[in-house]
């Protein structure tokens, strides 16, 4: 393994962040807090519980998630998109990198990212609302799952886009209202039955189900589907990947 | 060591039957075969698109090998690429750079993806060796091109390659950074680096080169000692200043085919060094016949670059 390598990749983009601070932590910073004003107390104010749980605590899984989805697939597909757009991929490619090593170094750097934001925005949502987390170790494990995984999406993303506007169309078309309809303001449970079947053909409820089971004991699907849903999507993301290293798609001709 | 084996110890890269056709069908090199000596300056010349890029590209990783085979000092590219890598760097054509990063990070970062452990020592003497260990906190973005140009050498040097492709590595730069970037290319081939340079300015091969490679659209046309193929390939003139002008060269001299130049003032006469005999005794003694004098004479050797326009023409 070359270990240099990993960590070169790794320590560069972290070192990104800390130039874009602004941008990378307290954007997403603000962003929730806004969240907490309009859902938590302006809506929370008349919703008072869902399924027992203060409705300010219970947006807060979901929140995260929101968060994480994003932070991980945009720090990834910029990660890998940057060099390639100013043209300093040649130096990764002509370097003695397998495509493991390149994934571990962009991917983990994205999903590290990605989990400071999260943590963030949960010690954010201690100023507005008091919660606890019933399960922290399940609460970790979806957390490293979820910022894993859509960090290889957002790295498969920023392969696949040959211009800005496509790096932002599936943040913003596809995830973005994934999220928002994936329960991160509400339970499954409170739509009509027609609706409460056609959401669960959107994975990221499952996501947010898992996540806030950690936290509340409480699921709209088990968290056994959950995880087994997470795991499915993280192997999908997985096959890609591996496929993309190994016709070079986009990378090499 | 037998004969075979010495020889090609003394190759640190062997391309064998390299094939180059990209996709859409365009084929960039066709069956090359060539040989880089351990320790030589190489310089390969070729017009745009002739497929120089191509066949770094490929010996470096960057882009895929089509048919054939490529050895870096004895490791396969393919089945040995991360050994073959290791030993090899690359300055590009281009100015490929982060802005935002200062001159220290990116030549360290360089250095760790080739997998090898920081030593700070050796990049502060890298940037000094370079003149740019005073820009080492400026950013990309605030360096001139030549200073950019620089940093690019700096990183390809970071981990220490034992093969340097420099792409084109005067390419926009002054009279006076040129001139330290050959003084640079002798100290690193003193180091035991070997170099193979692409280049449009053929003086910069002319200059530096031990050997010389011209290739045109994807086809090694030749691969020659540059002294030899100058010397091979290189006709000579020899031109009369001429007492009284002529308005005709005189029937007489026709077997010599001469040319008028200067409004009839010079008479050329090309000769050919490798020749049995180079008819000047024979030019002479005819032209004192016909009575054609001349206050004064001199004689020229053709360029680098004439011998490679030579080329490409008779390729074309």
């Amino acid at each position: 393994m070359n270990w240099y390598g990993i960590r070169a990749i790794y320590r560069f983009e972290m070192a990104r962040t800390g130039r874009t601070l602004m941008q990378s932590i307290a954007s997403p910073v603000v962003s929730t807090s806004l969240y907490f004003v309009v859902f938590g107390s302006a809506i929370g104010s008349r919703i008072t519980s869902v399924e027992g749980v203060s409705y300010a605590a219970f947006i807060i899984p979901g929140l995260v998630m929101l968060s994480l989805l994003m932070q991980s697939v945009s720090n990834a597909s910029f990660g890998i998109y940057f060099p390639k757009f100013v043209g300093t991929i040649y130096e990764v490619h002509s370097a003695p990198l397998s495509f493991l090593e390149i994934v571990l170094g962009y991917v983990g750097a994205a999903a590290t990212k990605a989990v400071i934001v999260g943590l963030i925005i949960l010690a954010t949502a201690r100023v507005f609302v008091d919660y606890s987390i019933a399960h922290p170790l399940v609460m970790i494990a979806f957390l490293l799952l979820t910022t894993i995984t859509f960090s290889l999406l957002g790295f498969i993303i920023g392969i696949w886009a040959d211009n800005f506007e496509k790096l932002q169309v599936v943040p913003l078309m596809v995830i973005t209202p994934l999220t928002f309809l994936g329960g991160s303001f509400y339970s499954i449970h409170m739509l009509p039955p027609f609706w409460q079947k056609v959401t669960l053909f959107n994975p990221v409820v499952y996501l947010i189900s898992g996540f806030r089971w950690s936290f509340f004991d409480l699921a709209d699907v088990s968290v056994g589907i959950s995880l087994a849903a997470t795991l499915a999507f993280l192997a999908l993301c997985l096959a890609a990947v591996w496929w993309i290293f190994r016709t070079g798609y986009k990378l090499k001709v | 060591m037998n004969a075979v084996a010495q020889m090609a110890s003394d190759d640190i890269l062997v391309v064998r039957g390299l094939d180059k056709v990209y996709p859409g069908g365009f084929q960039a090199l066709k069956d090359i075969d060539l040989a880089i000596r351990r320790g030589e300056i190489f310089a390969l010349l070729g017009p745009n698109g002739a497929g120089k890029t191509t066949l770094i590209s490929i010996i470096c990783g960057i882009v895929n090998l089509g048919a054939g085979s490529i050895e870096v000092d004895g490791h396969d590219i393919v089945r040995d690429w991360r050994a073959s890598r290791s030993l090899v760097g690359l300055v590009p054509q281009e100015l490929k750079t982060d802005a935002f990063e200062t001159v220290w990070n990116t030549v360290r970062f360089s250095r760790g993806l080739f997998g090898k452990a920081p030593d700070d020592a050796y990049i502060e003497r890298l940037l000094k060796e370079l003149s740019l260990w005073d820009k080492r906190d400026n950013k990309m973005l605030m360096l001139s091109g030549g200073m950019k140009r620089r940093v690019m050498i700096a990183k390809a040097l970071s981990h220490e390659p034992r093969l340097l492709f420099l792409d084109e590595p005067t390419a926009g730069v002054d009279v006076e950074l040129r001139r330290d970037m050959w003084a640079m290319v002798r100290r690193l081939r003193e180091s035991g680096v070997t170099i193979v340079l692409t280049t449009h300015y053929i003086e910069e091969a002319e200059e530096m080169a031990d050997r010389v490679g011209v290739i045109n659209k994807g086809e090694l046309i030749v691969v020659e000692e540059k002294a030899a193929l100058m010397h091979k390939l290189g006709r000579k003139q020899l031109r009369l200043q001429l007492h009284d002008p002529l308005d005709v060269v005189p029937d007489a001299l026709a077997p010599h085919r001469l040319e008028l130049a200067a409004g009839g003032n010079e008479l050329v006469y090309n000769y050919d060094t490798q020749g049995e005999r180079t008819g000047i005794t024979a030019l002479l003694a005819d032209l004192a016949a016909a009575g054609v004098r001349f206050r004064d004479l001199s004689t020229r050797q053709d360029t680098l670059e004439q011998i490679f326009l030579q080329l490409l023409k008779e390729g074309a």
